[in-house]
């Protein structure tokens, strides 16, 4: 059976950290380059210049692309025929605070969530699937909360249509607005239970927004509707208007239980941060 | 594009447009939602402010660490509405501008229009860019809060957009 030191763990975790916050991601900078080229109105023209331009000076510098470094999310895929020698959930914390502190990163935890006392880098937010074979596949999500604030989760009746998904998710976008800084990348999460449709949005954000995975049509259907609605509302860069609301869908669904239809939304901002890594 | 600097004063505030473009040079606060509440607080108790407010402008944001050799690290705006409950008492005692993301309540916009100050938006989410407009950073209250200090910064040529004007014009 193979064998993975969990110092080589928190190592890739603290560089994984350093790089999502400071690497905007390929494929929504050159979404955001495409949507740049498109877009007509002059201030939406100029608040994608101002992003294309912040990501690639952050990368240059060595900068956090946002003040706001998130809420370090960390997905573990853990293959079934390897060894963890030592402490994982150990491991991934303090690869958490040696690479935030290591890049300058922002302190935005809480201890104490009513309180509100004990400003620290950690604990991280994980979440553990098994694989097959013997890999290690760590993703660092650094989600920010101006657009985590508006996550929503519906529980539809089992005979809710299609249309009724749509406008549901859809007024979720148009209730995120100016504040959760647009334009947007949309997870959905439909299916499981109330818990696991708002991990599926979550981890619907991981998948490259330009490439067209294969679905049932339905979902493919739904996918393309709502890009293109989404992006007749209006809220434009900044939420000041013009075409570019959303720079991408991704729908992530799982089977469910006969009484019920969860559908879950996350939407993230432009500055979209994900870092995965195989060990 | 028009030139603002601090302290603002009351006749180039009402010569501020809602969609003009904005370069600002002169000091700035920052303050979010903790150094919100003190403030408030103070104001309750009448206490002595940390910082005089007359005719300055708070900029919602907590920047990252500080990188070696770099006057700040990322520090673009944070969600203004969650200072809403805060800014009409602020606002009262003499603060004149706002700079944030978002859009604002009625109640704000027209707190805004009574006190004749001004909302600005900047690039949100762009906090790297924003860092090289920073020329001085100093922690000058509540160090305990971290990232949510308030930190008086010394912009130049700091890019904004008047979001909301002093006659309750709003981009939103
Ligand atoms: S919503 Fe995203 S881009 Fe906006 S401040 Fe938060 S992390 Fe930064």
């Amino acid at each position: 059976m193979r064998k993975i030191k969990t110092t080589v763990i928190q190592q890739a975790v603290s560089e994984l950290c350093i790089r999502a916050n400071t690497q905007l991601r390929s494929d929504v900078l050159s979404a955001l380059k495409i949507a740049y080229n498109r877009e007509t109105k002059a201030i939406a023209k100029d608040m994608l210049e101002a992003i294309i331009n912040n990501a690639i000076m952050a990368k240059r510098e060595r900068l956090a692309i946002c003040q706001d470094t998130g809420l370090p999310c960390v997905f573990v895929e853990l293959g079934n025929s390897l060894r963890i020698v030592g402490d994982l959930r150990r491991a991934i914390n303090d690869g958490v605070k040696t690479g935030y502190k290591k890049g300058y990163l922002r302190k935005s935890m809480v201890t104490n969530p009513l309180l509100r006392e004990g400003v620290s880098f950690t604990p991280p937010v994980i979440h553990l699937e098994f694989i097959k074979g013997d890999n290690l596949n760590l993703t660092v999500l650094p989600k920010g909360f101006g657009c985590e604030n508006k996550a929503r989760l519906k529980m539809f009746l089992p005979t809710a249509s299609v249309v009724q998904i749509k406008q549901f998710i859809i007024d979720c976008v148009r209730e995120a607005g100016s504040e959760a800084c647009p334009p947007f990348i949309v997870g959905i999460g439909i299916g499981g239970t109330a818990d696991y449709a708002c991990l599926l949005a979550k981890m619907a954000l991981l998948e490259d927004i330009n490439k067209n995975k294969k679905t049932d049509h339905i979902v493919g259907r739904l996918k393309k509707n709502l890009l293109s609605e989404i992006n007749q509302l209006n809220i434009g860069p900044m939420g000041l208007g013009g075409r570019t609301t959303c720079l991408g869908v991704n729908i992530r669904t799982y089977p469910t239980h006969i009484a019920g239809l969860p559908v879950a939304v996350n939407i993230s901002c432009h500055a979209l941060r994900s870092a995965t890594i195989k060990l | 594009m028009k030139r603002v600097t601090t302290p603002l004063e009351k006749r180039k505030i009402v010569s501020l447009k809602a969609g003009d473009k904005i370069l600002l040079t002169g000091f700035v606060y920052t303050a979010r939602d903790q150094a919100h509440k003190r403030l408030l607080l103070a104001i309750k108790q009448a206490d002595r402010l940390p910082i005089d407010i007359k005719g300055q402008i708070i900029y919602y944001c907590g920047p990252t660490a500080t990188p070696k050799g770099r006057i700040i690290g990322s520090c673009g705006p944070t969600t203004a509405s969650r200072m809403d409950e805060f800014s009409s008492a602020l606002l009262k005692a003499g603060l004149c501008g706002m700079i944030g993301k978002g859009r604002r309540s009625k109640e704000i916009i027209s707190a805004i229009k009574r006190y004749q100050a001004v909302y600005f938006l900047t690039y949100a989410g762009c906090g790297a860019l924003l860092s090289s407009f920073v020329i001085q950073c100093k922690i000058i209250a509540y160090p305990d809060l971290g990232p949510e200090a308030i930190h008086r910064l010394y912009v130049e040529n700091f890019p904004l957009i008047v979001g909301i004007d002093s006659k309750g014009g709003s981009l939103f």
